[in-house]
Parts: structure tokens; C-alpha cells; sequence
């Protein structure tokens, strides 16, 4: 198929459509309209079901009742947004359910701003809701990958039953750029969701999906079930990018999303003038790479680890937990909006060189 | 046995085996039953999913022999929406508290009203918040004491209770509104009646449907079960009128198109 120019929230829309899911929930917000405009478009085309909720709270829900169904669905919102349907992702997370939720991150904290920030890294990466639950996040750093994890992340989702959160700041989803959707779309086979959709108590038991567990037992050995799912991401999901990384590195920057994507171009002009500088950049966030990042900062000349991120360094805390201070983990950021330009990233870069001992902390 | 004998009462197939939860005078269980026969009577009970709520009833999965989804506070109607729009040949209801439907979740059913959504929701107004210990609901009388209310319900500071029948028959949208209750066997009779309709509007796939149904909770209002019966009579039945507020049949729909 040929490429095409599409704005991130229409890639994303089309890549859902593309990966078999044809039902969408949501709620406006900027600036991820473009994608419940779309769908409401393009799912009368394909035959499937398009709601504009009540609220993002009911929003959430309704993606509760419709994945019981066993057919694949997904939402759209920013921050606010997500922080509303964290009642609904701990209870489908709790009750082993398959969804799709799409951050498309502005600042924080409260109203914030409309401008792309990373600030909801902890709240995708560290439960957001109540109770012992996590999300399968990942992280595009283009349109293309934006397509292509949120084709993937159906399969992710049915493959642990659990909730996977794309998370993309604002520039995924407002950019344009060109996009190649797969001829066919394939995916590995998963056991079957017979045993588990609600579809009626026809020649069988009546099912509950639920959350309560009353008996202390049962949520203990939910809990552990979970906790099972979760391990087994990090065996089989860690999913990252390494650019530059070379042995004569004294630097390495770690830095996922569009960030992850200026980082690259302040390392390229860097390269021409003879500075070489590596970037580590994780696709999920959780599972987190703690070990490849650990492995890369423990090479012989790196002398400090640099976190860049469009938050005031959420993501450094888990570079921090990986490195374990086997090297000084430094910190650059900008929020609110505000995005580092390649010349901010390449100022920070050169200070660090000239001043391995100096602390970067912020604009 | 007489040759003639027949069977005039017996458990309806969509009602489980099995001992309930329910306090003794509760009327909870007999809204059970009724929707139960319904189902049986309509022949759905395998093509239904209930929603179960957060409230004493949060265990009806254990007592319908339907499939059910167990929703987050009040959320019950956003749940029945989101698998009704996917699966619309099925039956979606809702069993709902009233500190669940009329308080924490308001907003999802009066949206899932005014769209018209083809569920059906059965609400039990028993006056109080039954599970969490006897506090004070929407639909608490004025005077009533209630755990946090204990000097009786001012509705100066709190207001009056919130009529849901009434309120959700404001909306425009075609539905079938109706308040019942269950206190007598004749009313018990008549609640079936309106259940029945609910569900076969919902069947023919015509309109959303909700009834209300007046219901006791003797624990918390304090009372023995006869008591309680005749409280529903005296207090809640002259502010909740008993009732059909909306059906399509008759109701009027503006043509308000731009
Ligand atoms: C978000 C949230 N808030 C509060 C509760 C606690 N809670 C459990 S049941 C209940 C009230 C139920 O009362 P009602 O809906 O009137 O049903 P009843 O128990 O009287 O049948 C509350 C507040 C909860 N489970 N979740
Ligand atoms: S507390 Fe009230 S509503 Fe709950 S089971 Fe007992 S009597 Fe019924």
C-alpha cells in the first residue's frame, strides 16, 4: 500500500479500523478530537458501533460493558479525560478485560493546558486507579509507530486480557505526516474468548465478569494473577529502540516519544561535529527496560545518563530504579507545553561534556 | 393425589437455587422473583446479561441464572450501553439501588434515557443506602432518620427526595417510565405487570424502559417487617404516587428537527 499524509489522530483511527476493532466510545477533548470526528465517519461505513458518551467517566464504562461483549474496542482522550476513566480501567484491569485507551497527553496537572506534555507518565506506568493492577503502556515516537503499535495493541490486550494504553503526546496526534497501513493485517492466534465473553447462558453456565471478591482468598489469588500477567509482559513485551549507541559514548540519553524524536536529530547534527551521544528509547513503559538501560549505562566510558522528557522527570525515577547509581542519572525537561528544540537538547549535551559533574535539571 | 393436581407455584427456572443474602422482610428478593418469571415468561433468560449494582443487591448474579457484568457505583447504565450497542439481538437490564442510580450515577441514567437506549432497568427505591449501614439516599423522606441524618432529613439543607419516575419522564425521548411496589399481593401483582412490559418494549426493541419499585429495608429504617410494609403504604406511596408516567404507546414526540 502506498503512503499516505494523515494527521496522527486520523492514522490512529484508520490503524483501529484497519486492526478489526469497529467499535469507539469517547468523550471531546483537545487534541484528540480528530479521532472521535473520524470515527463517527468511518463506523457507519464499517458497520460498527460509534458513541459520544455522556462523560468520560460513563465513557469508560461503556468500554466495560462492550469488551464484555468479546469484540474489540477502544477510546480516545487527554489527560483530564484519562484521569476520569480510572474508575473503569482498575475495574476492567481487575476483571481481566481487553481494551484499547489512547492518551493523547496535553499538561498537568488540573486543566492544565492544550499543548503536548509527557506528564502522565506515572499516572499510565504506575496503576492511576485504585488497587493492585497495571497497564500494558506503550509509547510512539512517530505516526507510523503510532499506527503500528495501536494495530498491535489489540492483540496485547486480547493476549493478557488486560487494558494497554497508548500514550502519545500532543504532536502524535496533531502532526502530519506520511503513513503506510499493512496490506494485510496478521496476527499470531490466542486462545479463543469463548471461555470467557458474555454471549449469553445458552447450553452452558451463566457467566459473571466481576471485579468483587469478597473472600479474601479469591482477591489475594486475583491479585497474584495479575501479578502473573504482569511478570510475563516483562518477559515477552519489552519493546525499545537504541540509536547511536556506541562503546566510545560518554553519554546516554534516554528519552521515549516525539522527545525521543528531537533527541535523535540533536544527535545527528552533534555526530556531524565529531560529538557522538546515544539514545535509549523505551516503546513500552511498562514493562519498563530497566535491564537494557541498565546494561547500556554500565558500558565502561559512560559517565552520566541523561533523562529528557517532556514532564518535570517522571520517566527518571524508573531510569533511576534500573541504573541503581551505578552511574549519575541527570535530568533535562521542559513542560506545560513547552517542547526542547534539537538546539536545547545539544546545549544540555555539551554542558554535560565540558561538565560531567554538572546537574541538569531544567529549561 | 387428586388426578387434577396442578403446578400453581413453583421457582422459576431463571431464579437460582439457592439461599440469599437478603435481611428477613427485605423486599429485595420478591423483585428478584418477579424479574425472574419475566424472563422465564419471555423465554430470553439465555440471551440475557444483567448489570448488577453496587448496593445489598451487588450479588443478583448469584441469584438470576442469566449472565451479569458487575459494574463500579452507579455506572450500571454505561455498562448496558456499551454491550447493548454491540450486541443489540440481546437483552441488557439494569438492577439498581437508589443510592446508586439516583445519587453517584444520575448522570449515566438519565443519559442512557434520553438516548433511548434499548435496556432495561429495574429500580429499587427502598429510601435509604442499604449496604454501607442505613445513610441517607436521594430518595430519603423528609424527617427520616437515617444514620446520617440522625435528626430526620431537613430539607431545607438537603432538599426533598429526588422523584426519579417523574424526573426521567421529563425527558422528551419516547420511554416507558412506571413506579410500582411490592408491600401487598395485589401490588406484587401489578409491579409483574409492569416488569413484563418493560422487558417485551425492550424485546421489540421500541424504547428504553425503567421501573421503579418501592421497596423496604427494615435493618436500617429500624422497623419489623409488617411495619415496614405498612411505611411503604403511609409515607413513601403519597410522595412516590404509584403509576405509569411514560409509554410510547401515548406519549408525544416533538418534531424539533433543524
Ligand atoms: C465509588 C464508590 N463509592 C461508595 C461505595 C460504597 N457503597 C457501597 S453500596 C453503597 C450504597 C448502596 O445503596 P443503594 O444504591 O441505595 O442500594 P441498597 O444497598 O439500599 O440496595 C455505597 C455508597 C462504593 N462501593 N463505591
Ligand atoms: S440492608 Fe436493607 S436493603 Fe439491604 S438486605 Fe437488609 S433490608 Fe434489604
Amino acid at each position: 500500500m502506498a503512503k499516505i499524509l494523515m494527521k496522527g489522530n486520523e492514522a490512529i483511527a484508520e490503524a483501529a479500523i484497519k486492526a478489526g476493532c469497529v467499535n469507539y466510545f469517547c468523550y471531546p477533548i483537545t487534541p484528540q478530537n480528530e479521532v472521535g470526528e473520524y470515527m463517527a465517519r468511518r463506523l457507519p461505513e464499517v458497520g460498527g458501533a460509534f458513541l459520544q458518551g455522556e462523560s468520560e467517566v460513563a465513557v469508560g464504562n461503556m468500554l466495560f460493558g462492550a469488551a464484555s461483549t468479546g469484540q474489540r474496542v477502544f477510546t480516545t482522550s487527554s489527560s483530564p479525560g484519562i484521569s476520569l476513566m480510572q474508575e473503569s480501567i482498575s475495574y476492567m484491569a481487575g476483571a481481566h478485560l481487553p481494551v484499547v485507551i489512547v492518551n493523547i497527553m496535553r499538561g498537568g496537572p488540573g486543566l492544565g493546558g492544550i499543548l503536548p506534555a509527557q506528564s502522565d507518565y506515572f499516572q499510565a506506568t504506575k496503576g492511576g486507579g485504585h488497587g493492585d493492577y497495571r497497564l500494558l503502556v506503550l509509547a510512539p515516537s512517530t505516526i507510523q509507530e503510532a499506527v503500528d503499535l495501536m494495530m498491535l495493541s489489540f492483540h496485547l490486550a486480547e493476549k493478557y486480557r488486560n487494558p494497554v494504553m497508548i500514550i502519545g503526546d500532543g504532536m502524535i496526534g496533531q502532526m502530519m505526516e506520511p503513513v503506510e497501513f499493512p496490506e494485510h493485517h496478521e496476527e499470531p492466534e490466542l486462545p479463543s474468548n469463548d471461555l470467557w465473553a458474555i454471549t449469553g447462558a445458552k447450553g452452558r453456565e451463566p457467566r459473571v465478569i466481576k471485579s468483587l471478591f469478597l473472600d479474601p482468598k479469591l482477591l489475594d489469588d486475583n491479585s497474584w494473577n495479575l501479578y502473573d500477567k504482569y511478570a510475563r509482559m516483562e518477559r515477552e513485551e519489552i519493546r525499545f529502540e537504541s540509536y547511536r549507541i556506541k562503546p566510545k559514548n560518554k553519554i546516554l540519553i534516554v528519552s521515549y516519544g516525539t522527545m525521543a524524536r528531537i533527541c535523535q536529530t540533536a544527535i545527528d547534527e552533534l555526530e556531524k561535529d565529531g560529538v557522538s551521544v546515544g539514545l535509549f528509547r523505551p516503546i513500552t513503559l511498562f514493562p519498563f527496560p530497566s535491564k537494557q538501560i541498565a546494561k547500556e549505562a554500565k558500558k565502561k566510558n559512560i559517565e552520566n545518563v541523561l533523562v529528557i522528557e517532556m514532564s518535570t522527570a517522571q520517566m527518571k525515577e524508573d531510569v533511576d530504579l534500573a541504573v541503581l547509581g551505578a552511574k549519575p542519572v541527570k535530568f533535562y525537561g521542559e513542560t506545560g507545553g513547552l517542547v526542547p528544540s534539537p538546539d536545547a537538547v545539544k546545549e544540555q549535551i555539551m554542558k554535560l561534556i565540558k561538565n560531567p559533574n554538572d546537574e541538569l535539571k531544567r529549561r | 393425589m387428586n388426578e387434577d393436581a396442578r403446578t400453581l407455584f413453583s421457582r422459576p427456572e431463571s431464579l437460582n437455587e439457592v439461599v440469599t443474602h437478603y435481611c428477613p422482610g427485605c423486599t429485595h428478593g420478591v423483585i428478584h422473583r418477579l424479574v425472574a418469571e419475566v424472563l422465564d415468561e419471555l423465554g430470553v433468560r439465555e440471551n440475557t446479561v444483567g448489570v448488577a449494582p453496587v448496593g445489598c443487591s451487588v450479588f443478583i448474579y448469584k441469584y438470576l441464572g442469566t449472565d451479569f457484568l458487575e459494574a463500579p457505583h452507579g455506572r450500571a447504565p454505561a455498562l448496558a450501553t456499551g454491550f447493548k450497542r454491540l450486541r443489540p439481538d440481546m437483552m441488557v437490564f439494569t438492577y439498581q439501588g437508589d443510592g446508586d442510580l439516583a445519587s453517584i450515577g444520575m448522570g449515566e441514567i438519565v443519559h442512557a434515557a434520553n438516548r433511548g437506549e434499548k435496556i432495561t432497568t429495574i429500580f429499587v427505591n427502598n429510601a435509604v443506602y442499604g449496604m454501607t449501614g442505613g445513610q441517607m439516599a436521594p430518595t430519603t423522606m423528609p424527617g427520616q432518620v437515617t444514620t446520617t441524618s440522625p435528626g430526620g432529613r431537613n430539607v431545607n439543607d438537603t432538599g426533598y427526595p429526588i422523584r426519579v419516575a417523574e424526573l426521567l419522564s421529563a425527558l422528551v425521548t419516547p420511554n416507558y417510565i412506571e413506579r410500582v411496589a411490592v408491600h401487598t399481593p395485589q401490588h406484587i401483582i401489578k409491579a409483574k405487570q409492569a416488569i413484563r412490559k418493560a422487558f417485551t418494549y425492550q424485546k421489540e426493541g421500541r424504547c428504553f424502559s425503567l421501573v421503579e419499585v418501592l421497596s423496604t429495608c427494615p435493618t436500617n429504617w429500624g422497623k419489623t417487617t409488617e411495619e415496614s410494609l405498612d411505611w411503604v403504604e403511609s409515607r413513601m406511596v403519597p410522595y412516590f404516587p404509584l403509576g405509569c408516567y411514560k409509554d410510547p404507546e401515548t406519549a408525544e414526540v416533538p418534531d424539533g428537527a433543524v
